[in-house]
């Protein structure tokens, strides 16, 4: 290498930043940084090809029967938002987890943290909302816990639940099976709930508010399954389900990618959404591809199962508005790319951490 | 959606790529000014339905990245300061500064906020009597009334505990600088649209006769862009140099008056430091002397902090448009929005961003350009 080369090397783009040391907002935000902490600290650590498949759920083997088990924690902030709350969405989040496996969810546990000086009517009001969606979902809540921390120590309420439910057999849904040729459908449009609450958090009012899309997807699940004659049919059917939560359908997608190793190619114009939360997301400068959602799913559908599955969904009431939209291809790295009406073609990549919008 | 869906339609896209297709003859080099525009370009591949001898390079239209190393590191002492709140544009959060970010000094306790206006760090400023709250205001002219207004209204209601730090930069004297540069090979300009609203056009009018290179106003959807760069192509071709306005829907020659109005009364022009470029003159806002005391940089003990920009280095020559992101030895590598070297990589209206997020895929896939050619060529 010729020195010129060399101090060309040198050259960098104005300061260095020092290795990460603490933990950053962005690591919970389920992009980049979420995964890269995921595979170089927690995967290693815990070690277990259950894990390694970082499914939405791990689905274990206990004397025959298929357990699907699942954990998540719910910080939102507000508690209370247009389209449900924290509760809802505890009992909502874990369901779909389980589901997103083709497991019928049966059980909770939920655990609260709570900080001092909570108002217990706040408690109430959350609880009364556990207790219908999980009435709703048809899962009961079987074991809890219940902890305090001084004020100060927590920011009003945190909730943990934990689920499980029996898959039947010859299911087999991983994110790691998705092939050439595969086809992607969403259950309806995208970037609702992300909306719904920033504009609570922000005090931005919309002339048609926007709600949150919370709800329970094992119904919509358990239909699309049976699109199909048996669950050897439908495991062959459909590669995998998953839903498109924080870092929305982009962190998804490449995550599937990424897992299966594959490209996914996006049609843009085919992507339901919402004419408000376009208006917002143009407002505040985000892109609704990366808005979260509570109430969706993707489906990886083998070839020839799309248009049946997409019946069975429109049939659904949570898959009224569901449409096909991209090809799995052949790629040489994991990449997510969206073709526009111009007929052009750009990457969808997985965000580093939270989306961040436009200055001016 | 009114205004929008118009001017992202496919046919009428088309129809104007046609066009420059059919009248362009000679090659030329188009700058446009404005992260939002080189966004919607890299978003919507124009830069690749163009015909080859129209070359589209991107001038330093990110005020983000174009923000002095200095005024970041100010930002960062002060965000660390116990009895500091720091109220900031989102984009701002992750611009690396000599050692550290506004994300990390939050990680590790400093009290960072998020604003989507100024007003909101005045209403942090009233409800936080105790504490000192710092609105870090940076931008084109595009953001100078809104942070003149927030001062203006702090001046006026004894708000004493509210701040700016001012980093405002002008587009006019940027593009003076760009055209006096040696190597420059830019023919014609689209200037930024936003900024137009605000202060017209009649200010490029001494530009185009000064350096008799044509400027056109654009917006920032696709179908504005096309527009823009078909209104240049023809006075190009017909050896014209005039300053022209295609974002009529927002722009008009004098501008927003009031808006400009409120700017003169509480900034006043000064020279500033362009990150990656150096210094222009008369290219910056500064707080006047009347509104002293709601002027960060003459309320802190910031004088210390000064820092030497490195004395090469490529994101000057990718924000003078000499060369395009791609070029840089770090670029993907070392250098990736979740690792950014500089603040270019960054900023969601940052060049090298725009490259690396919507760009990439094309080292891995000739499929996916084959297959572009062939829809365009349908068409």
């Amino acid at each position: 290498m010729s020195s010129k080369s060399n101090s060309l090397a040198q050259l960098t783009c104005p300061a260095p930043l020092p290795a990460k040391e603490t933990i950053l907002l962005g690591h919970g935000s389920g992009g980049r940084l979420s995964a890269e902490l995921t595979r170089s600290l927690f995967l290693p650590a815990f070690a277990n090809p259950i894990l390694s498949r970082l499914d939405d759920q791990a689905i274990v083997n206990i004397k025959g029967a298929r357990l699907a088990f699942t954990t998540d924690s719910f910080v939102v902030k507000p508690l209370f938002f247009p389209g449900g709350d924290i509760g809802s969405l505890a009992v909502h989040g874990t369901v779909n987890d389980l589901a997103m496996g083709g497991a019928t969810p049966l059980f909770l546990s939920v655990a609260f943290i709570i900080e001092e000086g909570l108002p217990i009517e706040v408690l109430r009001r959350v609880v009364e909302s556990l207790r219908c969606a999980a009435r709703k979902a048809g899962v009961e809540i079987v074991t809890g816990d219940t902890k305090v921390v001084e004020k100060g120590s927590g920011d009003q309420l945190f909730i943990n639940t934990t689920g499980i439910g029996l898959v039947p057999d010859h299911l087999d849904l991983s994110a790691n099976r998705a092939r050439p040729g595969d086809q992607v459908l969403v259950s309806g449009s995208i970037g609702e709930h992300g909306i719904a609450i920033l504009a609570q958090r922000e005090g931005l009012e919309f002339e048609c508010p926007i709600e949150s899309d919370s709800a329970a997807l094992h119904g919509l699940v358990a239909a699309m399954l049976a699109a199909f004659p048996t669950s050897e049919a439908a495991g062959s059917g459909i590669r995998c389900f998953r839903d498109p939560t924080r870092g929305g359908l982009s962190s998804t997608l490449n995550e599937i990618a990424e897992q299966s190793r594959v490209g996914i190619r996006l049609e843009e114009s085919v992507i339901p959404i919402r004419e408000e939360v376009r208006g917002a997301c143009e407002m505040l400068g985000l892109d609704p591809l990366y808005v979260a959602n509570e109430g969706k799913l993707i489906a990886i559908a083998a070839p020839g199962s799309a248009d049946a599955l997409l019946k069975a969904m429109r049939n659904d009431p949570l898959g009224r508005n569901a449409q096909i939209i991209g090809t799995v291809v052949e790629s040489a790295s994991p990449i997510v790319t969206i073709r526009t009406e111009l007929g052009t073609s750009r990457c969808v990549d997985m965000l580093a951490g939270d989306q961040l919008p436009r200055i001016c | 959606m009114k205004f929008l869906d118009e001017y992202r339609n496919a046919g009428v896209a088309r129809r104007l790529l046609a066009a420059i297709r059919r009248e362009a003859r000679r090659p030329w080099v188009l700058m446009e000014i404005c992260g939002g525009q080189t966004h919607t370009i890299m978003r919507y591949g124009l830069d690749e339905l163009l015909p080859p001898q129209i070359e589209l390079v991107h001038g330093p239209g990110c005020p983000v990245c174009v923000t002095p190393l200095e005024t970041i590191d100010k930002a960062l002492e002060l965000a660390a300061r116990p009895e500091v709140i720091l109220v900031s544009y989102g984009d701002m959060l992750r611009v690396p500064g000599s050692t550290t970010d506004l994300f990390t000094v939050k990680a590790r306790g400093g009290d960072v906020r998020i604003a989507y206006s100024p007003t909101e760090a005045l209403k942090i400023a009233r409800q936080n009597p105790g504490r000192k709250i710092v609105f870090l205001a940076v931008g084109f002219e595009t953001t100078a009334p809104a942070n003149a207004m927030a001062i203006w209204q702090a001046k006026k209601e004894k708000i004493g505990n509210f701040s700016a730090l001012v980093s405002h930069v002008l587009v006019p004297p940027a593009i003076r600088a760009l055209m006096t540069a040696p190597d420059c090979r830019v023919n014609a300009f689209i200037a930024p649209g936003h900024v137009c609203t605000v202060m017209g056009y009649e200010e490029y009018e001494r530009l185009v006769a000064e350096f008799r290179i044509p400027i056109v106003v654009g917006g920032f959807e696709p179908v504005d862009i096309l527009e823009a760069v078909l209104m240049l192509l023809r006075q190009l071709e017909k050896g014209e140099a005039r300053a022209e306005n295609q974002y009529v829907r927002s722009v008009n020659y004098r501008g927003n008056l009031p808006a400009q109005r409120i700017v003169e009364e509480v900034f006043e022009i000064t020279e500033q430091k362009w990150r990656g470029i150096g210094s222009i003159p008369a290219s910056g806002l500064r707080v006047r002397e009347e509104y002293g005391d709601y002027d960060a940089a003459r309320l802190f003990d910031l004088a210390s902090i000064t820092v030497a920009e490195p004395a090469e280095c490529i994101s000057a020559q990718v924000l003078q448009g000499l060369k395009k992101p791609t070029a840089c030895p770090a670029f993907g590598m070392r250098c990736t929005p979740q690792n950014p070297l500089g603040a270019p990589m960054v900023s969601s209206e940052g060049a090298c961003a725009a490259y690396y997020n919507y760009r990439r895929h094309q080292k891995d896939s000739s499929v996916l350009s084959s297959q572009f050619t062939a829809d365009s060529e349908v068409r």
